[in-house]
């Protein structure tokens, strides 16, 4: 009943990967792995989440860096997404990904998060954040998808029980550019491709990613394959500043004179994970990039949509940005 | 008229330590043995609390109390509970645990057993009204204050009244507040063009970046209470009620506010609660407030559910308006706003011809206490881009629509035919026209660039701005200083400096030789108004002008007792009172201060003047003796209603595809009198458009109707505008013509800086949509990507609580 002051938790600060992995396989359920803290501090302030254990991750230096790789990028989670706005790296053939990162929140909140944080972090339904008993929470009942649901935030695809929507700015541009994501546990590393690492309320209604707890994103891998493309990242958020998308774009184009030759487009703020437009891609794959073939692309990206009792705005939103990023790219 | 001090810039005396961290704001003081508190507040929307079981609480070691309903003064129904067992909105304040920490005190409150009964609640007052439906509270649903009696009484309309309304317009049942002049009938009669036109403006919370944390103790059977306040000496009559204390037992420090708008103006209930625990448990409790639970029981903004009738000759002039308004009022005795909404449209736009009529509906929702221009600027909002619209309809000039309904020196406004005591909106415009270059800028009126198209906007506001009948203390030292007692408060707006400057005016004095005595009940502080209604401006230079005429006086009294003549053959000239033929027959204004002590009596405060407040007389009885006393009651001539207008023009390039708008250029006009300081203006000015662009484009307020629960906690979730939201530069300025009801001529101007720039928002949002008129406040980008697309909106014509 209590809210807005932390509860007590033991917080570790280990300064290796390996003291992470073990702390956090020790704590398991019980065991809070924390970033940059933004997402976090929140719950606990809250006192809706209460872990015995918090894991802090800064100590990490290992996990912070870009570096070239075969011509494409390796990001350490931990890197600050000030950094990856500000890297020259990333803005040389990844720019996708540095416009992204800028939009996120506000400057004071680039410069404590982490790229991992972004990506991890739990959607921001404010009935899930008031701690109520939702399905997301573990409860039987979703607040928000209800005749008097305050839902314009959520979702227009992929409803199934929760109608919540990934909230990251990044988290699209990653999935546009095809990277992936190295996972390390107490049992070993594995690697999952971005747009496999977000899962929907049919596969796991309470989490937003594939981590098990224990795990611990380590490393962000930007293959070669849309280095130097045409790219396009646009949000819209009721601000400019300090605000989560009502949807967000990012494209990625490849052209061939201006044929085109191999496209992605994710659109978050719309569905439970960044959602990929394969239809749009598509449709638009092949063909020449003018303003039919961007009006065919954001007509195609709004197929299926449902919206609930607040969000219509969100089809003619997500329509008009896809038509841009094919048409301003 | 040429001034030392009036209409210069300076370094107000508490900018130091605000800068510099210094300034102590209430939960900044720690004094010997003080613990803390913490409340637990209702997660229902309206419960009655069954039982608390707080043994497990009480049982922790450190935990030193328990503070409930039973422990407080009951207050009279409708006024808001200290603390209450009959919660009537999530996040009311049920009980407080004190205990040695902060953090034992939430450990103790998640240890408390609470038992609650849900009884019926609603968030709409459409609903409440309609036969059958929830009340807010157990003894009504329509509560408010009559000849300054609060009342409660349950009230519905009848289904046909709903019924007949007309789909989408809002239902005019039974009102419970009406007036009418004029005749309606020949009013629209006689119009060219008639418009009805259905509105909603949403509450707003306060967002004061300093929670109401209050710290008080008890010495020498004194109560002390540290807490964030605008006002200092109008606060203490209604704390020392709630404190159970006679004023002379009650110190309240007050000398730092971080942010009110209107929600800290006067003595609030949580600040007795630290009080009683205090005196319960014989420590000093800090009561912390937490930024969410301030989004509670700080209060807000009454939203309204409104219907206006307007008609207009064919040149633009308002022949007739009849005005509904039902106010969300919150579960308490609520705020005025939809009464003074109706004056404030009758004054600015002068219709020939009005009738009002009103209903404030409980809800369970904060309480609806007053927001920089509580009323005036919610009906801003909702009248200005009609205008434009009837402008349109008319093909008349939107500048000249609002110049020829604009009031001047001799309008008689409203039922009571009340005068003014200057008003020059219409030069407010005109400067404002020549400043935002508005003929050239109208030309750009929609025009296209790609998906982005120009929107040029206009709009007024206004608020009353001043009152007369207060005390001034001034006191010059027998070192020659002036002390200038104020007990205004401190809103954070330094006009308790630029209004005492006035005194050493008067007096011909070095600012630097004068020093601000304010902050703290002990500093001999006389009866002021409080720091709200855009007053302090008017009022203070009023009480200040008197004090220091009255310690102008004794100088001359006193030279000419000690060098002969009379009283009226001496001058001053700011260190010494002078023969005005012999200037050498002198004295220091240190000379003369000492005399005045010797000569005791009325000279240095041993007699008072009758009249005083009684505050004022305790306090002149706290400085006799140490210097020559100037004190007065403001009994300068006032006929009339002080007006401040404020208007705004703004261009904004709005993005069809994606909702959103930049603001590329706002200009700002004031119509207050003589310029205090001109800087202080300029922040107002500015700093109100920033406001009012949160209330006309962004903040949110929004209350679950499943559940009650706000959605909107937070300066996250409250959506308040930010620094990339708002223009980059503004221009401010200001009609300077001087009010003559003012010895310098000064008028107040906070409150409707806010209302135009949201007004010239709206007004240049629905300029770049066409003249697509929203009818609603907060516009928000779903709603332009809706409207600019063809789409219907997602909520409903009369919905409240819309995302």
């Amino acid at each position: 009943m209590a809210k807005d002051m932390m509860q007590p938790f033991e917080l570790y600060q280990p300064d290796t990967l390996e003291n992470a992995l073990s702390l956090a396989d020790r704590f398991g359920a019980d065991g809070w792995v924390m970033s940059g803290g933004n997402d976090s501090l929140d719950w606990f302030k809250d006192r809706a989440k209460q872990p015995v254990a918090v894991i802090e991750l800064g100590g990490l230096s290992d996990l912070s860096g870009i570096k070239a790789v075969d011509g494409g990028l390796e990001i350490g989670a931990q890197t600050t997404l000030t950094e990856i706005a500000t890297s020259e790296l990333v803005r040389d053939k990844f720019s996708l990904l540095a416009d992204a990162a800028v939009k996120v929140a506000s400057p004071q909140i680039r410069n404590a998060s982490s790229i991992g944080g972004n990506i991890c972090q739990d959607t921001r339904c404010w009935y899930y954040r008031d701690g109520l008993d939702c399905y997301r929470a573990g409860g039987t009942t979703c607040y928000a998808d209800t005749p008097e649901g305050m839902n314009r935030e959520h979702c227009l695809f992929g409803a199934d029980r929760c109608v919540a929507v990934s909230p990251s700015d990044t988290a699209p541009a990653l999935v546009a550019l095809d990277a992936e994501f190295v996972i390390s546990g107490a049992s070993g590393t594995r690697t999952v491709p971005a747009s496999e690492f977000f899962i929907g309320p049919d596969v796991d209604i309470t989490r937003m990613t594939v981590l098990e707890p224990g795990e611990i994103l380590t490393l962000i891998k930007i293959p070669a394959t849309f280095a130097g493309a045409t790219f396009y990242f646009e949000k819209v958020a009721d601000r400019n500043v300090w605000d989560f998308a009502l949807v967000n774009v990012a494209a990625a184009i490849k052209e061939n004179g201006n044929v085109i030759e191999d496209v992605r487009v994710v659109c978050a703020g719309v569905e439970c994970v960044p959602k990929r437009l394969t239809v749009v891609e598509e449709v638009v794959k092949g063909g020449v990039r003018d303003e039919e073939t961007a009006r065919l692309a954001g007509q195609s990206a709004i197929r299926g949509a449902t919206p609930l009792n607040f969000n219509h705005f969100k089809i003619p939103l997500m329509e008009n940005l896809v038509m841009r990023a094919l048409r301003d790219a | 008229m040429a001034y030392n001090l009036i209409g210069k810039d300076f370094a107000p005396p508490d900018i130091t330590a605000k800068v510099t961290g210094r300034a102590k704001y209430a939960e900044d003081f720690r004094v010997e043995g003080m613990v803390y508190a913490r409340l637990l507040t209702s997660p229902m929307p309206h419960a009655k609390v069954k039982s608390i079981d707080a043994s497990a609480a009480l049982a922790m070691p450190g935990v030193l109390g328990i503070l409930t309903a039973d422990d407080v003064p009951a207050q009279p129904a409708p006024n808001k509970s200290i603390l209450s067992n009959e919660p009537m909105y999530v996040g009311e304040p049920i009980l407080a645990i004190a205990a040695e920490s902060d953090q034992l005190c939430m450990d103790a409150i998640d240890a408390i057993k609470l038992e609650l009964e849900p009884l019926e609640f609603t968030v709409d007052p459409l609903q409440s009204l309609y036969p059958g439906g929830p009340n807010a509270r157990s003894d009504g649903n329509v509560a408010g204050r009559k000849a300054g009696q609060p009342y409660v009484k349950e009230k519905k309309w009848s289904a046909r009244d709903f019924a007949t309304a007309g789909e989408g317009q809002l239902p005019m049942g039974p009102p419970e507040d009406e007036w009418v002049y004029g005749d309606l009938e020949v009013g629209f009669d006689d119009s060219d063009y008639t418009m009805d036109e259905t509105f909603i403006t949403q509450g707003l919370s306060h967002h004061a970046l300093e929670p109401r944390s209050c710290l008080s103790y008890w010495q020498n059977g004194k109560c002390y209470v540290h807490g964030s306040s605008q006002s200092q000496s109008f606060v203490m009559p209604g704390l020392a009620a709630y404190c159970g204390v006679e004023m002379k037992d009650l110190v309240f420090i007050a000398e730092f506010c971080g942010g009110g708008f209107g929600a800290k103006g006067v003595a609030y209930t949580e600040m007795a609660i630290p009080a009683y625990m205090s005196k319960k448990i014989n420590r000093p409790v800090m009561l912390r407030i937490s930024r969410a639970e301030e989004y509670g029981l700080g209060s807000a903004r009454p939203g309204f559910q409104g219907r206006v009738k307007m008609g207009f000759d064919k040149n633009g002039r308002i022949k007739a308006c009849d005005l509904y308004i039902i106010q969300e009022n919150g579960p308490d005795r609520g705020m005025n706003d939809y009464i003074s909404a109706a004056d404030a449209l009758s004054l600015v736009y002068t219709p020939e011809n009005m009738r009002f009529r009103g209903i404030p509906v409980e809800t369970n929702t904060p309480p609806r206490v007053p927001q920089r221009g509580p009323g005036q600027n919610q009906i801003a909002c909702v009248i200005e881009p009609l205008l434009d619209k009837a402008a349109a309809a008319l093909g008349v000039s939107r500048l000249d629509i609002r110049t020829i309904n604009a009031p001047d020196n001799s309008t008689l406004y409203g039922p009571q035919k009340g005068k003014v005591t200057s008003a020059y909106l219409k030069e407010a415009y005109d400067k404002g026209a020549a400043d935002f270059n508005w003929e050239e800028k109208r030309k750009l009126s929609g025009q296209r660039n790609g998906s982005k198209v120009m929107g040029i906007g206009l709009g007024s506001a206004y608020h009353s701005a001043g009152y007369s009948g207060f005390d001034g203390l001034v006191v010059i030292t027998p070192e020659g200083k002036l002390n200038i007692h104020n007990g205004v408060g401190n809103l954070g707006t330094y006009s308790h400096t630029s209004t005492a400057r006035v005194a050493a005016e008067v007096l011909k004095m070095d600012w630097d030789d004068c020093t601000l005595l304010r902050g703290d009940s002990r500093k001999h502080l006389p009866w002021n108004l409080a720091q709200f209604g855009s007053n302090t401006s008017y009022t203070m230079t009023r009480t200040n002008y008197v004090a220091a005429v009255d310690a102008m006086n004794k100088l001359k009294e006193i030279a000419a007792a000690d060098l002969g003549g009379n009283a009226e053959d001496y001058e001053v000239d700011g260190k010494r009172v002078f023969a005005s033929a012999d200037s050498s027959r002198n004295m220091s204004y240190a000379q003369a201060a000492q005399r005045a002590v010797e000569l005791g009596g009325r000279f240095s405060g041993q007699e008072a003047p009758e009249d005083l407040n009684p505050m004022t007389q305790a306090a002149v009885a706290g400085v006799a003796g140490s210097g020559l006393v100037g004190v007065s009651k403001d009994t300068l001539p006032q006929e009339g209603t002080v007006p401040a207008f404020a208007v705004g023009f703004m261009q904004v390039e709005v993005d069809l595809e994606t909702g959103k708008y930049e603001i590329l250029d706002y200009v700002g006009v004031a119509d207050c009198g003589t310029v205090l300081h001109p800087q202080g203006l300029a922040q107002q000015i500015k700093g109100g458009a920033v406001d009012g662009i949160g209330l006309g484009g962004y903040e949110r307020h929004v209350y679950d109707p499943q559940n009650g629960l706000p959605a909107c906690v937070g300066l996250n979730a409250a959506r308040l505008p930010t620094i990339l939201d708002v223009p980059s530069t503004m221009e401010a300025s200001a009609v300077e013509i001087a009010d003559p009801m003012n010895p310098v001529g000064a008028r107040g101007i906070g409150e409707p800086v806010q209302g135009c720039a949201a007004a010239a928002l709206l007004s240049a949002i629905s300029d770049a949509m066409g003249g697509h008129y929203f009818n609603r406040v907060p516009v928000m980008p779903d709603m332009i990507v809706n409207a600019s697309m063809g789409r219907e909106q997602s909520h409903g014509p009369l919905q409240v609580n819309t995302f």
